[in-house]
Order: C-alpha cells, then sequence, then structure tokens
C-alpha cells in the first residue's frame, strides 16, 4: 500500500517525501479529532463511576 | 527471482506495513488519551467556569442559600481541594456519563447536594480529561474539601484519623478501594444500604484505580465541617481554602 502512495506522490523525492510527510498528519488529524472521539467510550479505559 | 517468490515477498510486505500501522495507530491512542483528552477537557472546564461565574455574578447572594436544581449537563458548583495542589479548583457537572465527565468532575444525580443530609457524591477521571482525581490517594485525613456554590462555601474534612493518619476508625472510613459495582459508597449513609436515611452530610469523590486501569474505584470521603458559609461573610473563601 506505501509502495503504491510513494509510487503515485508527484515529483521527486524531496517533493514525494513532503507530500508523504502532509498525508501522515492528515491522517493523524483525522484519528486524534475525530475517529478517537467517537470509538473511545466503546472502551472499558474511561470508567470511574460505580454502577451495577 | 522465480514469480512465486515475488508473491512472497509482497504479502510479507504488506504484513510489514500492516503492523507497523497498527502500532502507528495504537500510539496515537495512547498519546490521545493522555494528552489530547486534557486540551480538549480544559478547554471545557474553562468555558463551564466562566458561565458559572457570569451567572452568579448576575444573581443576588441572598441571605439564606438557594436551593439549587442542577439540570443534566449543566455546572453548579466548584469544587476546591488544596491538597491536590496549590489552587486546585473545577466545575462539577450534573450527571456521570461520559460526556459531562469529558468536561470535569461530574455529580451522580439523585445524591445530596451540597451541604444538604445525605451524600454529596461525584465521579471524575484519573488519567486523561484534565486528570481532575490524579492524585486523589494523596489525600490525608482531616484534608478539606470545600464545595463552592452560588452563595455559600461547605467545607468538607476527609474522615479518619488526622493524627495517625489512619483513615478506618469510624463507621465510614476516609479512603477505600472496592469492586467497580459496589454502589453502597455513593448511598445517603455510606456503605449502609440505599434505603438507609442518611446519618449526616458526606461527601464522596469516586475515580479508577489503579490508575491507567478501571478495575477498580477508588474512593474518598468526607464529612461536613459546621455550616454553610454564606459568600457575603467570606468573598474569598472560608480559612481551610489556605491549607495545604
Amino acid at each position: 500500500m506505501y509502495t503504491w502512495i510513494w509510487r503515485h506522490l508527484p515529483g521527486g523525492t524531496g517533493s514525494k517525501a513532503f507530500c508523504a510527510l502532509l498525508l501522515v498528519l492528515a491522517v493523524s488529524a483525522l484519528l486524534l479529532f475525530v475517529v478517537f472521539p467517537r470509538v473511545e467510550h466503546l472502551l472499558p479505559f474511561t470508567d470511574v463511576t460505580v454502577d451495577q | 527471482m522465480s514469480r512465486a517468490g515475488d508473491l512472497v515477498r509482497t504479502g510479507l510486505r504488506g504484513v510489514g506495513q500492516l503492523l507497523l500501522t497498527v502500532g502507528f495507530v495504537l500510539l496515537l491512542f495512547v498519546v490521545y488519551e493522555l494528552y489530547v483528552t486534557d486540551i480538549l477537557a480544559g478547554q471545557a472546564q474553562d468555558e463551564l467556569s466562566d458561565e458559572l461565574r457570569d451567572e452568579w455574578d448576575g444573581a443576588g447572594s441572598g441571605a439564606t442559600p438557594a436551593p439549587i436544581t442542577p439540570e443534566v449537563g449543566e455546572a453548579f458548583a466548584f469544587l476546591h481541594v488544596p491538597g491536590l495542589g496549590p489552587g486546585w479548583n473545577r466545575a462539577v457537572v450534573e450527571g456521570t456519563s461520559q460526556d459531562e465527565l469529558a468536561q470535569g468532575p461530574g455529580h451522580y444525580v439523585g445524591t445530596a447536594l451540597p451541604g444538604q443530609q445525605g451524600n454529596f457524591a461525584v465521579a471524575g477521571h484519573r488519567v486523561g480529561r484534565g486528570s481532575p482525581f490524579l492524585d486523589l490517594d494523596q489525600l490525608r485525613p482531616g484534608d478539606p474539601i470545600i464545595v463552592e456554590t452560588a452563595d455559600a462555601w461547605y467545607v468538607y474534612r476527609v474522615l479518619g484519623d488526622p493524627a495517625t493518619g489512619d483513615f478506618a476508625g469510624g463507621p465510614v472510613p476516609g479512603q477505600q478501594i472496592v469492586a467497580p459495582s459496589d454502589v453502597s459508597v455513593i448511598s445517603p449513609t455510606p456503605l449502609a444500604a440505599p434505603e438507609v436515611p442518611p446519618s449526616g452530610a458526606y461527601l464522596t469523590l469516586t475515580t479508577c484505580h489503579p490508575k491507567y486501569s478501571a478495575r477498580q474505584r477508588l474512593i474518598v470521603h468526607a464529612v461536613l465541617e459546621g455550616g454553610p458559609v454564606p459568600r457575603a461573610d467570606a468573598p474569598d473563601g472560608p480559612p481551610a481554602l489556605q491549607e495545604g
């Protein structure tokens, strides 16, 4: 998959590396601010209350 | 090289990339839980504090404390715990679902309100979301837990013997570690059955235990010391606020 992406990025090695970095940052931001907030309540790590 | 060898190489590379990706996502989730939630919770707390202060500034403070009836999701009091750090305070929200707890410590719906007979019970995160109750295990018997409402201050003291530091002693211990299903800790009289009438004005804080786990719950019980201190008498808070 990464090989395929690398081949389709434009320009020389420098430009490819810069675009790859942008892609990584974009995916990270998507995970941190959209995906994780929605899925974390399904996980038990944040339980602090007592209940039945 | 044979064609079969190419296929194997491509397959192995794919597996390697998949493992790297999974590792990266998991690391990112740890970063999210430990740091990003702090930032989000910090913003939520700031907003709640500002709203509450504005609301209180608008209302005139009478001589007798007006009854509070918070809606779920609404902030209605400040919690001050000098033992958790100098100037430690958080706006308390009504309700203990994830939505409320993401903003700050949450009041168990149906338990007593500040100063009332019964058990004013509040849950808060230990790690992440601003980690309000990270050092709850550091509180010692006699440490003040101060609740600030629109027109009064209430000083609670962690139960136990301040001289020896022993939490046990009275019928209600100052600190205990219980199973997540042990709801008796937030009963009107802590540890009694839910229908037993209150035997005093208690405050109970609950959080997860040990740190980074949700296997057990760390519980701190405190009891009201004296009556309400009207805001008019102590605009900057009772003397207990300066302790610790």
